[in-house]
């Protein structure tokens, strides 16, 4: 090991080695290591390149708000993740970890040119720099930008793992295992509370780990927190750790992502990598701790430049001491005890600058015993080292005068800006928050929901404090849930309790306007660049932040948001509270799409419904479409045959002899009651008072503005029951509309509605021999011309199964539809495609279908019609009971523009040349001629190959087309230009003489 | 997700089991071909599109399949309260006065 491992410290396994690659060098740490700390212990800074400037980064925290050390990792076939924070992911033997974001290494970038180029890439430079000259745009501006944003590489195989989703009910949720957090819950949980304890990290104990020498209660501060998590597992605590609070939604619901496998080296195939808990808590604490600020100088951003607190971290937890020689700049007293523990350790401390002029006496003794010179009301103006800082240079400050710079060697730089409670969650319930002019930050203010934010989260700094303070607040949650609860009281020996100041840049005696001082570091947002979005006009907090992108990276601005404001506050002359704060977005941190997929994956996707025939379809060859949720047999292709072949045989076959269709998707309603007859007159267009039991009526449905909503044959069975169908993808829509009329405009109507879609399998035999290859199976009625006429409904047993035989037709030819139960669907369809054969019966789908009905000139809604058709555009005017003193829509056709002339209306068109099939959605002009952009008068709603009429046919919405009969209009296409006649919408059979037996 | 009351059912169940369905309180005419063309355009497509407390309907899709009224702030999304559709239009004052 290097002499950065500090033998026998932290909380590492010393006698378990582990080896990972870095960039296809062998590493070597210690079970217990993160990758970032395993490289600090190496002598590695250099994790990484930025995102715009390609700089040399890299890790300035310990934890997940790390920006920089963002890497590739591996972990086997197709199991490549990007953006991997090299301060969270554990390693294990064989783990593969890549740097993003260079070419050819880390170390030689040739990205790096942007650094150079910063002026192109200050504040708002996607919104200028590259909008001239226009054409410039396409060829060479955006494939650049292209190539250069991003962090990371997509992986590109599929996802091997699986992910798992769970609910959890709990009567108190507590975010964070710190001193707050285990102490809350340990009040919680001893008042009788079921208490659930998270926390991100593999082990509970928070910033107490980062701090072995506190004794609490005269005990080790990391023996207690083992002592106190085994007492909460022996009180039925459900302790979660490598689990993070992601958003904090309505009614205290709280998303939780679990990581389960990331850290093993061969995890069990049946295990999830992640596990999405939504919980439903009745109270929440918030103990999340908080995070420390950067401090913003010149080359602040440079490899060996880190936070304090995180190198106390690496040094306690993790037994690695982030350099030999440290400076420490600070505005903070927490970063003098990160000083005092790594001078301990062996690292020299080469100096602590001081922002401030008169630190704690008590910290200038500490810091002299241990012979560290101290340069109080100092300021840092800027670092030196290409890709690890060799020096600082230090500047005294009287009042506003920046005095003479000195260079300070060092290897590493740590800095202390002060800390920012972790309020994000809190943010996410819209709870409010309150500028503290004292500790200048903001801190919670009115709540939401029912939670509790505890210790450093609301501003509380040192062990004592806090332990005390989750205490109270496990206490208080405890009593609102109606427990006697007592809040024990902590006393702390070594605590380290501390304030400091907050700071704007830090003052410089170089020109700021070339200073490369980063306020976020993941999207390298300077100060300069802040400076100059007010310079430019923002006045928003919320427009600078996206003018400059601060605070906008997948970091959620954790570190660069109060620095960020300081500076903005600033530049405006307008104090912070005045400038107020953006907002903080769930995920808390970067969350895999697997997590929230969950099982929602692959065949799980999406629900697939399938009739009763559909495997029959399968086994005969059958392609598919997808029409709103369901497959359906698209066309049935014979060996060889495309589509085009099968779907022009399959026509000719129905119309020559017999078809048979699987028509079990159609929507299915039973209106049934007293009222049934007065609530289908209402509801549908037609009259229905007069229609006997026994017929059958194309029904249309409107919606109140007047304009066509579904339609569907509708059978009356007795006199107060319909069988009412309406299209495949409307069923639940109409459903809905009934159901929203019947209870809340009409509730004295008697009536009840019953969806029966999936109870019949729905069997459409089409063609001349249709009546004699049914006949054979129908028991007790009579199928004559006379008995059964078109437009009927009997019920009646066909094949032996109780079924409602309709005798209609979508496609011109003599038709039936028979619903038997579903169960006898496939049976059914079976007997009479046995019994057919010898009329060459042929089974076609859903596209033979289009075809058929459009030859004879019968609208699909929705696809020739859009929302805004009404019936006379739609040409079915006669489909309108105008007798009825009301129905839905009835008022809705009267409104002025629905009634006025040169509306939109469905038409014919056939293309002058007879060849040409036109494009569906393609637009109509009257005149090629005219100059761009044309003015569009209509659009082709249906076209297809008709065997039938020997040549092309489709329908189109055109406007004022029924007044243009035999007019010729033009489809513009991107080769040419298409000239077609309007014409009526029947193109075969326009006497329905086929229809007759 | 909202835990949403309802009313017929008279449970708190999660948002999943229900689907929104627009304003509450807005009658359809009782003889819609006596009214004006301006009332028409009112009833069909005029709504308060409040800042605040909402009068909405909302119906127990996956449950009972009934609609009921809500009063809920579409600010907070919080629900003041959930009834059912005879009810009288609860009183805004009254309702502000309980959730506090
Ligand atoms: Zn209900």
């Amino acid at each position: 090991m290097s002499s950065f491992r500090v033998s026998g410290r932290g909380r590492v396994d010393h006698t378990q080695p582990i080896q990972f690659t870095f960039d296809g060098k062998k590493i070597k740490g210690f079970k217990g290591d993160t990758i970032a700390s395993a490289l600090l212990a190496n002598g590695i800074h250099l994790m990484g390149r930025s995102f715009k400037y390609h700089r040399p980064r890299g890790a300035v925290t310990a934890g997940s708000e790390e920006p920089n050390a963002l890497v590739g990792t591996r972990r086997g076939p197709g199991r490549f993740e990007p953006n991997t924070r090299a301060t969270v992911q554990e390693i294990w033997d064989g783990l593969q970890v890549n740097s993003q974001n260079r070419y050819p290494s880390l170390s030689f970038d040739v990205g790096a040119i942007n650094d150079k180029a910063y002026m192109l890439f200050s504040a708002g430079f996607y919104y200028k720099t590259f909008m001239w000259p226009k054409s410039f745009w396409d060829k060479v501006y955006e494939p650049f930008i292209r190539a250069a944003a991003g962090l990371g590489v997509s992986p590109t195989e599929p996802d091997p793992d699986h992910y798992a989703s769970r609910y959890l009910h709990t009567d108190v949720l507590i975010i964070g295992a710190g001193p707050a957090g285990l102490a809350a819950a340990l009040t919680a949980a001893r008042a009788g509370s079921q208490v659930t304890l998270v926390d991100e990290n593999p082990e509970a104990g928070g910033s107490l780990l980062s701090e072995p020498s506190a004794m609490i209660e005269d005990v080790p501060a990391w023996d207690w927190v083992a002592k106190t998590v085994a007492e909460l597992k022996e009180l039925g605590v459900k302790v979660m750790t490598r689990t993070t609070a992601i958003g904090y939604y309505h009614q205290n619901m709280v998303g939780l992502c679990e990581k389960l496998t990331d850290h093993l080296a061969s995890p069990d195939a049946e295990t999830p990598r992640e596990r999405m808990w939504r919980v439903r808590a009745k109270q929440v604490v918030l103990a999340q701790g908080a995070l420390e600020k950067p401090l913003v100088f010149d080359g602040n951003d440079r490899p060996g430049v880190m936070l304090a607190g995180s190198a106390q971290t690496y040094l306690n937890r993790y037994g690695v001491r982030v350099g030999n020689k440290a400076v420490i700049v600070t505005s903070h007293d927490s970063a003098w005890y990160a000083a005092f523990d790594l001078a301990d350790a062996g690292t020299t401390i080469a100096a602590i600058v001081d922002t401030r002029s008169e630190p704690n006496s008590d910290l200038i003794a500490e810091a002299t015993k241990r012979g560290i010179r101290i340069m109080a009301g100092h300021t840092v103006t800027g670092t030196e080292g290409r890709l690890r800082v060799k020096s600082v240079r230090v500047n005294p400050v009287t009042g506003s005068t920046v005095g003479q710079a000195e260079m300070i060697g060092c290897d590493c730089l740590l800095m202390s800006g002060g800390w920012t409670p972790s309020l994000h969650l809190f943010s996410h319930t819209k709870g409010t928050l309150k500028w503290d002019d004292e500790r200048q930050t903001f801190l919670p203010d009115h709540k939401a929901e029912e939670c509790e934010i505890a210790g450093a989260g609301r501003g509380l700094w040192g062990i004592e404090a806090v332990l005390n303070d989750g205490a109270e607040m496990g206490a208080a949650v405890a009593k609102s849930l109606g427990k006697k609860a007592k809040a024990a009281t902590y006393v702390v020996a070594n605590d380290r309790p501390g304030t400091g100041v907050s700071h704007k840049e830090l003052p410089t005696d170089l020109d700021a306007g070339k200073a490369r001082a980063f306020v976020d570091y993941q999207n390298d947002v300077t100060a300069k660049d802040l400076r100059l979005a007010v310079r430019e006009g923002m006045r928003s907090i919320e427009h600078v932040k996206r003018y400059t992108t601060n605070g906008m990276a997948t970091d959620q601005g954790k570190m660069s948001n109060i620095n960020g404001l300081n500076i903005a506050s600033d530049a405006l002359g307008v104090p912070q509270p005045k400038v107020g704060l953006t907002t903080f977005r769930p995920p808390y941190t970067p969350t895999t799409f697997g997590a929230f997929c969950g099982y929602h994956k692959g065949s799980h996707f999406e629900v697939t419904r399938k009739t009763p025939i559909d495997s029959w379809a399968e086994e005969n060859g059958a392609v598919y479409e997808p029409v709103s949720l369901w497959r359906r047999a698209w066309y049935f292709p014979k060996d060889g045959e495309d589509m085009h072949a099968a779907v022009s045989r399959e026509c000719r076959a129905t119309r020559a002899s017999v078809g048979i269709f699987d028509a079990s998707t159609l929507g299915k309603i039973e209106v049934v009651g007293p009222d049934a007859v007065e609530f289908m007159n209402r509801m549908y267009t037609n009259p229905w008072t007069k229609l006997a039991p026994g017929r059958a009526r194309y029904g249309l449905l409107l919606g109140d503005d007047g304009f066509i909503r579904d339609d569907g044959v509708i059978g009356r069975l007795a006199d107060d029951r319909f069988h009412v169908t309406t299209t495949t993808g409307g069923a639940a829509r109409v459903l809905n509309m009934m159901e929203d009329y019947l209870q809340t405009e009409w509730p004295n109507l008697d009536v009840w509605l019953t969806s029966t879609t999936e109870q019949w399998a729905t069997i459409a035999l089409n063609g001349p021999n249709a009546r004699k290859v049914l006949e054979p199976f129908v028991e007790g009625l009579d199928m004559s011309d006379e008995a059964l006429p078109h437009m009927s409904v009997a019920e009646c047993r066909v094949g032996g199964f109780p079924a409602r035989l309709f005798r209609i037709s979508f496609t011109g030819e003599v038709g039936f539809e028979v619903n038997v139960p579903a169960h006898a669907g496939r049976a059914l369809w079976e007997m009479l495609f046995e019994a057919g054969k010898k009329y060459d019966i042929c089974p076609y789908g859903t596209e033979t279908m289009h075809v058929l009905r459009a030859e004879k000139g019968y609208i699909i809604v929705g696809q020739d019609t859009d929302g805004t058709v009404t019936p006379h555009d739609a040409g079915l005017s006669w489909a309108i009971g105008k007798m009825k003193p009301d129905f839905v829509g009835k008022r809705g056709l009267a409104r002025p523009d629905l009634v006025a002339e040169g509306r939109k209306q469905l038409i014919g068109l056939l293309t002058e040349d007879g060849k040409t099939k036109l494009e569906e959605g393609a637009q109509i002009v009257l005149d090629p001629n005219q100059p761009k952009p044309m003015k569009m008068v209509g659009h082709v709603t249906s076209s297809y190959h008709s065997d039938a009429a020997g040549r092309p046919i489709a329908m189109a919405l055109l406007e004022n087309g029924f007044n243009r009969m035999g007019e010729t209009i033009y489809i513009p296409m991107p080769d040419r230009v298409i000239k077609a006649t309007v014409t009526g919408t029947v193109f075969y059979d326009p006497e329905g003489e086929r229809l007759k037996l | 997700m909202l835990l949403i009351h309802c009313p017929y059912c008279n449970q708190t169940l999660p948002e999943l089991e229900f689907t929104y369905a627009g304003e509450a309180h807005i009658a359809r005419p009782a003889d819609p071909s006596s009214v004006s063309d301006e009332e028409w355009r009112d009833f069909l497509f005029i709504r308060t599109n409040v800042k605040g407390p909402h009068y909405e309907r909302w119906r127990h899709f996956h449950g009972c399949g009934r609609y009921f009224n809500a009063v809920r702030d579409t600010v907070s999304d919080r629900f003041l309260i959930t009834y059912k559709t005879d009810d009288p239009r609860p009183e805004l004052s009254k309702l502000l006065e309980k959730s506090k």
